[in-house]
């Protein structure tokens, strides 16, 4: 029955995209022209390539999200149950949560944080 | 005591009738096309009132009257009428675009906020998508808009659009970890991620009132990053206009632009409905404990008005913040996300655990 709903919801998406597609394809005007087809920079011819390498920066955050993210993941089965199991949930998650914040610690002395 | 509002038991006489008129695969089928229909009805209607309320409220702070040409005084049909202008408008092919993840990428977008937006409790028994994990699917659905900004950037083979992306991706990434966060302690409060049972938990007071402090810092962590989840200035560094012209959008046209801009409006209406879901109360009616006239006069208020108008208040606290603050650079959005924000967090994330283990709550 979920299943059903979820197929629905997506497939509404796909139809939403598709159906405004089409019909802005159908009723736009169309004309061609060279230059439409350049990237937009301010009117200036664009130099090489713009698929190049950019700064590592957004990588280190990306590979901190990446723990904490996964971290996320596991505490939200013992969210539901913590106040039925008690004292002993809450001894296990703060050991858990403890080595993550040493790891946050960790990156921040290393200055994995300072955008440089 | 508000079960007359119920629609649990509408939504299931409508299936048994359409069942006994017809096979049930072709009932099933009618229903689905009637729920498409409906969602895409109201992501619409919704994303034209938020338009035409962003620039109202805009113009209020900024000491302007706003639209007030089409359509009367008010210019109510100034966003419709710029709905069909953009519809009208030609959507130009790029040259050297990677061009299947160019077509790819409103389509990642435009889903991440139709799944979200089908899970919010509109009103006891009128959920789209209800599952006993939904707030945690809200959190996995979410994080697909992202995907979809990135290749929106990458795909169209532009620098400003790159750049817009990755900074748009490691941003909302960040953020993330936050809003993650806030959800887990309203969670915990709630011990279930049943969206309807988290709602039914708030019937004798809101999660506001209930956890008290975690709970408040947890709704203005909430705010916070919700705000830069869905691209909003003080956080719309990722379109950063005078440095960007649109950032990851630059090179998308008429309706292939116009998801981007729907998607974004509908992602504040989305993240405001996830706040007054955990903590506002859903559609629960405000109560004041003592005064037993005003709460029978607040329970014949059906939930979907509740839901809906305390949705619009969290909207407009987060206009509010839009046009009052200015834009932060992009050092200092990470730094106040992993600075600040995600210890503070953790902490409250202790905090409520500790009171709930404890028994400290209301």
């Amino acid at each position: 029955m979920y299943f059903i709903f979820l197929i629905v919801v997506i497939l509404t998406a796909i139809a939403l995209v598709v159906a405004a597609m089409t019909i802005a394809k159908l009723i736009a005007p169309r004309s061609f022209n060279p230059q439409k087809g350049e990237p937009y920079e301010c009117g200036i011819p664009t130099r090489g390539e713009s698929w190049v390498k950019f700064k590592a920066g957004y990588y280190l955050f990306a590979i901190l999200f990446l723990m904490f993210d996964i971290e996320t993941v596991f505490l939200f089965p013992w969210a539901t149950i913590v106040a039925e199991t008690g004292v002993y949930a809450l001894a296990g998650a703060a050991f858990f949560l403890g080595i993550l914040i040493l790891g946050l610690a960790y990156a921040w002395r290393k200055g994995a944080l300072e955008w440089k | 005591m508000f079960d007359y509002y119920n629609l649990e038991p509408l939504l299931m006489w409508i299936h048994s009738t359409m069942c006994s008129l017809m096979p049930e695969w072709l009932a099933f089928t009618i229903e689905g096309i009637a729920v498409g229909v409906f969602i895409m009805v109201m992501y619409a209607v919704l994303a034209i009132i938020l338009i035409y309320m962003e620039r109202k409220v805009c113009a209020a702070f900024q000491c302007r009257i706003g639209p007030d040409r089409v359509g009367g005084r008010g210019g109510l049909l100034q966003v419709p009428a710029d709905v069909i202008k953009i519809l009208t408008k030609e959507i130009i092919s790029l040259k050297n675009s990677d061009k299947f993840l160019y077509a790819l990428a409103p389509f990642l977008v435009i889903m991440a906020s139709i799944l979200t937006f089908s899970c919010l409790p509109w009103n006891k028994g009128g959920e789209i998508l209800h599952m006993n994990i939904g707030i945690f699917f809200v959190l996995a659905a979410s994080s697909i808009g992202v995907l979809g900004i990135l290749l929106a950037g990458w795909s169209s083979n532009s620098k400003y659009t790159l750049i817009g992306a990755v900074r748009s991706g490691a941003m909302i990434i960040s953020y993330e970890l936050s809003i993650g966060i806030s959800v887990l302690t309203m969670v915990i409060l709630c011990g279930t991620m049943d969206i309807q049972e988290i709602v039914a938990y708030q019937e004798n007071g809101w999660n506001l009132f209930k956890g008290h402090i975690p709970a408040v810092m947890a709704f203005i962590i909430y705010l916070i990053a919700g705000n830069a989840e869905a691209n909003r200035a003080p956080f719309d560094l990722a379109e950063a206009e005078q440095e960007l012209t649109a950032g990851y959008h630059t090179e998308y046209s008429g309706m292939h632009f116009g998801f981007f801009y729907l998607a974004e409006y509908l992602n504040l209406f989305i993240t405001s409905g996830i706040a007054v879901t955990l903590f506002l109360g859903g559609w629960m009616p405000l109560h004041i404990v003592g005064l037993d006239g005003f709460n029978t006069v607040m329970d014949c208020i059906p939930g979907v008005i509740w839901f809906v108008g305390k949705t619009f208040f969290v909207v407009f606290l987060l206009m509010w913040i839009r046009w009052t603050f200015p834009r932060l650079r992009i050092d200092q959005v990470l730094i106040l996300e992993w600075k600040y924000l995600m210890p503070l967090s953790l902490l409250v994330l202790m905090i409520m655990t500790v009171m709930k283990v404890f028994g400290l709550v209301f």
